[in-house]
């Protein structure tokens, strides 16, 4: 504005761009400001996450000085003697998260499949809105089914005869021993693998229906058929994504808590039998928080325990980053 | 509308009529095809031969059915729901439209090569292997046998015999969809349906797979759809127009690029509409 109204009356091209600049002067302080905060938001996520760790292994290190690493191996949870270990609830949280995601990966695939290609347009919609339903369903609602219908029908039809056929097996019978009580390892990975069977799924329908269907078409083209094209094209094409489902499945099914603590029978006793009952990690937590006085050693192993979790779930999204990067490269 | 393509028309003596081609039978023969996605009606009364051991090119604007009209000769409408064909596509005398075949075998032996290059995910090697361990009991010797046939008949066993076993994605796209048309060579069809199969690649790679074309003819009936007229007029014996679902005109490529008979096929190959 300035340049034109100067001296000659004509606007210079230096003049223009002058009064451009100054036009702009509030946008570029407000821009500023923006990048500003931006910088503090994506800062704030780092400091969130130093301080978790921070507080939890600050939290957890009485125990760790007192018991050693000794802490990680010790199958012991006495709250009377005050001695305290962790294998149990290790040992827990991996075996129940493993069977979760070892049921539920078959029946995520094959819901995927039929609904990817398969089902009929008039289905697929009542499927996926039913699929994102039970991904919705509070996890203490799954606590309580698992509770009160789950485990009695577990009891009553499910374990009695695994232990009758299985149990006298050398080995594997090991898995299949002890009372039908309905609760335990195998009824806790149940529900969970109920509870990740949506994730899952959904990123399964997602990758199989980003696979172009040109591709698709060609491998039909050579005379495939239906289950030739998904074993050969789509699910090489999609492994990626595939494993990166499987891993957050993986990672949710770790750190469930409350569905868990309903079934899983809370001992913290060692047992390879599925239907023992077992503690995880959060399941520990979440019941013996309440009776742990500030200052004990019973607080400090939990918070302790909390750690060893954060550090697992770590590992398995690191390894499911390692994972992910080594089939994109192959 | 009216076809200009009398029902009578004999493909076969009028290749006849060119000196350096003997006369050739129809390997596929279309008779009264409808075809329709859900309620529109894509194709209409489509009367047309394929001549075998030839390269018959269709042409035409976008949506006038030729793409269309090439996937129903393998039967790919069949994997989408509410798309429908009508009347009788007749592969050596077998109607391939018909429910009672099963499409797994016609698309061995009608193979297929597509708009862009898809290779599969996995070596170039095993992109070779897969359809044809499919179909046939192969030992180890005989299958880096036919790998190898076939990649030579694909032109590209030069660039690709060091490498079998390296992904078929990092080669060009060029390369790529060679790779594909070895691929679909490899299952030993007799016809090969081309799906503007260079449209998505540079003029040298173009000028490859349309070397290629010719080669593969000595043995392969060949249908390719194009929107590139000089390529139809290089590569094709035949040329059949199509326009808004229908077949306008077919005719010898020489005679179709010279002196067509229809005057909305002039318009088109002179460039005034599509």
């Amino acid at each position: 504005m300035d340049a034109t109204m100067n001296g000659t009356g004509s606007p210079s091209a230096g003049g223009a761009l002058e009064s451009i600049s100054s036009a702009r002067a509030v946008g570029r302080t407000a821009d500023a400001i923006f990048v500003a905060l931006l910088w503090g938001c994506g800062i704030f996520v780092l400091i969130l996450l130093g301080l978790i760790i921070a507080m939890l292994f600050e939290g957890g290190l009485p125990a760790f000085r007192n018991f050693g690493l000794d802490f990680l191996w010790t199958a012991t949870w006495n709250p009377v003697t005050e001695n305290f270990g962790a294998l149990v609830m290790i040992y827990g949280t991996l075996f129940s998260a493993i069977i979760a995601v070892v049921i539920a990966l078959p029946l995520s695939f094959g819901i995927a499949f039929f609904l990817s290609e398969i089902a009929p347009e008039s289905l697929r919609r009542p499927i996926g809105v039913a699929i994102q339903l039970l991904a919705a369903v509070p996890s203490i609602i799954y606590g309580m089914w698992g509770f009160f219908i789950i485990a009695p029908l577990m009891a009553a039809y499910v374990q009695p005869p695994l232990i009758d056929l299985l149990g006298p097996l050398p080995v594997i019978g090991l898995l299949f021993q002890g009372p039908a009580l309905g609760g335990g390892m195998l009824t806790a990975g149940l529900i969970m693998a109920i509870m990740i069977l949506p994730f899952i799924t959904a990123m399964f329908v997602e990758t199989l229906e980003s696979v172009p269907p040109m591709l698709k078409e060609s491998a039909y083209g050579v005379g495939a058929t239906t289950y030739e094209v998904y074993k050969n094209v789509s699910i090489p094409y999609g492994r990626t994504a595939m494993v990166g489902a499987i891993m957050l499945g993986l990672g949710r099914a770790l750190g469930e808590t409350m569905a868990v603590t309903f079934v899983i029978g809370n001992a913290t006793r060692l047992s390879a039998s599925l239907f023992a009952p077992g503690a995880t990690i959060a399941s520990t937590i979440a019941n013996e928080f309440p009776e742990a006085a500030q200052g004990s050693l019973k607080l400090d192993s939990l918070l302790a325990l909390g750690f060893i979790l954060f550090v697992i779930s770590f590992i398995v999204l690191a390894l499911s980053r390692f994972l992910v990067r080594s089939n994109l490269k192959s | 509308m009216t076809s200009a393509v009398d029902p009578t028309f004999n493909l076969s003596s009028s290749v006849a009529a060119r000196p350096d081609a003997p006369p050739a039978p129809a390997k596929i023969k279309v008779e009264n095809l409808q075809f329709y996605y859900g309620s529109n009606h894509a194709l209409r009364n489509i009367n047309f031969e394929v001549p075998e051991k030839r390269v018959t090119a269709m042409i035409g604007p976008s949506g006038c059915g030729k793409s269309t009209l090439l996937r129903i000769f393998n039967r790919m409408y069949d994997l989408y729901p509410g798309q429908r064909a009508e009347g009788a596509v007749l592969y050596d005398g077998v109607n391939i439209v018909g429910k009672e075949l099963d499409p797994t075998i016609v698309r061995t032996r009608i193979g297929m090569v597509f708009q862009k290059p898809t290779p599969f995910p996995m070596s170039i090697y095993d992109n070779i292997a897969f359809g044809v361990k499919l179909h046939e009991k192969l030992n180890k010797a005989q299958m880096d046998e036919r790998v190898e046939w076939c990649l030579r008949k694909a032109a590209i066993w030069d660039e690709t015999k060091d490498r079998l076993h390296t992904s078929a994605l990092g080669m060009s796209g060029g390369q790529q969809q060679r790779l594909c048309i070895a691929r679909t060579i490899a299952v030993r069809p007799e016809v090969i349906l081309l799906d503007e199969p260079t449209s998505a690649l540079d003029p040298i790679s173009t000028s490859k797979i349309e070397d290629l074309i010719d080669e593969l003819k000595q043995e392969f009936t060949i249908v390719i759809v194009t929107h590139n007229m000089q390529q139809a007029a290089r590569c094709a014996d035949i040329t059949a127009f199509f326009y808004l679902g229908e077949l306008i005109e077919v005719a010898p490529s020489d005679v179709i690029f010279t002196n067509p008979k229809e005057i909305k096929t002039r318009d088109y190959i002179t460039g005034r509409f599509g």
